[in-house]
C-alpha cells in the first residue's frame, strides 16, 4: 500500500467536510473492497477518513411505513433484520448470496454502492482499463469478457457493477441520503446514483467530491413475493453472471431489475408493463439495447431463462 | 530430536527473523522465498515511513497497545506486532478466509481491515479459543474428523465454524435458508454454504463438515 494518513471522522457533516478539504481523500467504512484495491495499488488514497463511529449504523423505519437504513448497517445486520427478512425478502436474499460470512459481517450497506467493478482488467494493473487510467484505453474489448457487461455499456467500457445488495435495492426502490461537505443533504433515487461508463467510466456515481452518504431509505413494503435468482459458475461465493430481483404480484404483474449484465442495476418500467405476459417480453424490451460480445451473448438467453424460472414459482 | 512443539516455536522464530531482516539482500531473499510472503503485498510495510498511530485493543482477553503504521492491516498486528502466527495469511485479499479471526463477537478476514480501525475492539484469535491442553470443542472436533490436511487453512476454519455455531443460534439466515422467517437447520447444506468463505486447497471439506457437525449436535 502507498502511505497515507488517517483520521477517525466526529460527525457526518465533518467527514464530509474532511474529505473536500484533503486531496485524494477516501472514507472507510468496512473497507473490505477499498483495501483490497489499496494492496493492488488501484486505489491509492492519501488520507483515510475512517466513518466507522458515525453512528449510522440503524434500521429504523419511515413516518411513511418504510424503511431507513444507516449507511453502515453491516450486510449480515441488514439481511437479518426481521423487518426486511419479512417485507423486503429480495434484499435480504441478494445480501445473503454475496460474498462471505466474514464479508457480509464488515461490508456496509453505503460501500456495498460504492464498491468497484471485478472487471479483470480493472484489476490487472499491466493492462489498459479507462476506469482505473482514464484515456489508456479498454482491454475488455475484444478481451476476455465472458463475465462483462451486455448492455449500457459504451466503446470506452463495459464492466459490470458486482453488487448484489444494489440490484434489490434498485427494484425497491430505494433512496440514497448524503451529507455535502457544506453540511447540505439530499437525497437521490437509486434509479439516478450509479452512472453508466460513456466517456467517463472512472466516475461511476453523481456523488460529489466529499458527499458522504447516511442513509438508504425504502419506501412502503411493496408486496408480493420477492424473489433473488443468481446464476454463477459455482454455487457460493462468487459474483453473479446473472442475477435477478424480482417483486410479482399476485395477478402476474410486478417488477424485475437485472444484475451481472450492466454497469448499473439494470431495470425498466416500461419492460415491467410485460411482466404478465412472460420473460420473452420483458426482456425483448429490458435487453432491447444490448450489445453482447462473443463470450458474453449468452447472458442475454440466460437472463430470460432465470426470469422465467422466477415467474414459475408459486406466487403467494 | 527436538518435540513437535519446540519444531513450531523455531519456525516462528524463523519467521519473526525474516521480517526483522528484509532489508539484508540474498539471506534475506532466500529465508523470504521459505515463508512465500505474497509479493504484491509486504507484510510489514517498509521502505516510506509514514507516521506511526497508537492503538489499544483487547487479544485473547489481554490488552495490547501498538504504534502501528497506518498501513498496518488487523492481520499484520497480530502475526507480526503481536507475535500471534496462529492466524494466516493466505490470499491477503479476503478470498480465502485463513486470516479469520473473531472481532467483538463476530467472524472478520483479518486481512481487510486496518489495526488502527479497531480501537477498543476484542478478538479472538485460533490461540485464544482452547489451548494443546484443553482444545476448543470445535478444535477436538477437526482433530477427530480429520478437518484438515496441510493445515495451514486450519486456524481460519475453526475460527469460522465457531462463529458460523453462533450465527445460526441468532438465526441469521443464509443463502440456502428456505424460510426467511423461520430459525435456520443445522443441516449440512447450511454449513455448507456459510463455511464457503474459508478455502480448503487439500479438500478437506466433508471431514471439517463432520467436525462443525459433531460440535452443533453436542451444542443442541
Amino acid at each position: 500500500m502507498k502511505p497515507f494518513t488517517y483520521e477517525r471522522a466526529a460527525s457526518p457533516a465533518e467527514a464530509a467536510s474532511a474529505a473536500a478539504r484533503q486531496p485524494d481523500a477516501r472514507f472507510i467504512a468496512g473497507g473490505t473492497n477499498l483495501l483490497d484495491l489499496m494492496k493492488l495499488q488501484i486505489e491509492t488514497p492519501a488520507h483515510l477518513i475512517d466513518v466507522n463511529g458515525l453512528g449510522l449504523d440503524k434500521v429504523e423505519p419511515t413516518q411513511d411505513g418504510g424503511l431507513r437504513v444507516g449507511a453502515l448497517v453491516r450486510n449480515t445486520d441488514l439481511a437479518a433484520d426481521a423487518r426486511v427478512r419479512r417485507d423486503y425478502a429480495v434484499l435480504s436474499r441478494a445480501l445473503l448470496s454475496g460474498a462471505s460470512g466474514q464479508l457480509r459481517n464488515r461490508a456496509t450497506t453505503a460501500g456495498n454502492l460504492l464498491q468497484r467493478t471485478r472487471c479483470p482488467y480493472f484489476y490487472d494493473t499491466n493492462m489498459a482499463c479507462n476506469k482505473r487510467r482514464p484515456g489508456s484505453g479498454c482491454s475488455a474489448l475484444g478481451g476476455y469478457s465472458r463475465q462483462l457487461a451486455v448492455v449500457g455499456g459504451s466503446d470506452a467500457c463495459i464492466a459490470t457493477h458486482p453488487s448484489d445488495m444494489a440490484v434489490a435495492m434498485r427494484v425497491l426502490d430505494a433512496t440514497v441520503e448524503t451529507v455535502k461537505p457544506q453540511g447540505a443533504t439530499r437525497t437521490i433515487p437509486i434509479a439516478d446514483f450509479h452512472r453508466l461508463p460513456g466517456d467517463t467510466p472512472e466516475i461511476e456515481t453523481v456523488l460529489e467530491r466529499g458527499e458522504l452518504i447516511t442513509a438508504v431509505t425504502l419506501p412502503k413494503p411493496a408486496g408480493g413475493t420477492h424473489h433473488y435468482r443468481k446464476v454463477r459458475d459455482r454455487a457460493s461465493y462468487a459474483f453473479a453472471l446473472v442475477s435477478v430481483a424480482a417483486i410479482v404480484q399476485p395477478d402476474g404483474s410486478g417488477r424485475v431489475a437485472l444484475g451481472g449484465v450492466a454497469p448499473k442495476p439494470w431495470r425498466s418500467e416500461d419492460a415491467e408493463a410485460e411482466m404478465s405476459r412472460g420473460a420473452k417480453p420483458v426482456m425483448a424490451k429490458l435487453l432491447a439495447g444490448a450489445k453482447p460480445t462473443e463470450e458474453n451473448k449468452f447472458k442475454v438467453p440466460l437472463a430470460e431463462r432465470a426470469l422465467a424460472a422466477v415467474l414459475a414459482e408459486p406466487r403467494g | 530430536m527436538a518435540t513437535p512443539r519446540e519444531n513450531d516455536v523455531k519456525r516462528r522464530t524463523l519467521m519473526a527473523a525474516t521480517v526483522a531482516t528484509a532489508a539484508v539482500g540474498a539471506v534475506a531473499a532466500r529465508a523470504g522465498a521459505q515463508t512465500t510472503p505474497p509479493a504484491a503485498s509486504p507484510s510489514s510495510p517498509a521502505g516510506a515511513a509514514a507516521p506511526t498511530l497508537k492503538v489499544s485493543f483487547t487479544v485473547n482477553g489481554k490488552p495490547r497497545d501498538l504504534d502501528l503504521d497506518p498501513r498496518t492491516t488487523l492481520l499484520d498486528a497480530l502475526r507480526e506486532g503481536l507475535h500471534l502466527g496462529g492466524t494466516k495469511k493466505g490470499c491477503d485479499h479476503g478470498q480465502c478466509g485463513a486470516c479469520t479471526v473473531i472481532l467483538d463477537g463476530r467472524r472478520i478476514n483479518s486481512c481487510l481491515t486496518l489495526a488502527v480501525m479497531h480501537q477498543g475492539g476484542e478478538i479472538t484469535t485460533i490461540e485464544g479459543l482452547g489451548t494443546p491442553e484443553k482444545l476448543h470443542p470445535m478444535q477436538a472436533a477437526f482433530v477427530k474428523h480429520d478437518g484438515y490436511q496441510c493445515g495451514y487453512c486450519t486456524p481460519g476454519q475453526i475460527c469460522s465454524a465457531v462463529a458460523v455455531l453462533e450465527e445460526i443460534e441468532a438465526g441469521i439466515p443464509s443463502h440456502v435458508t428456505a424460510d426467511l422467517n423461520a430459525k435456520p437447520a443445522l443441516d449440512d447444506a447450511e454449513l455448507r454454504e456459510r463455511m464457503s468463505g474459508n478455502i480448503c486447497r487439500c479438500g478437506a471439506y466433508s471431514n471439517i463438515v463432520e467436525a462443525i457437525g459433531e460440535v452443533a449436535g453436542r451444542k443442541a
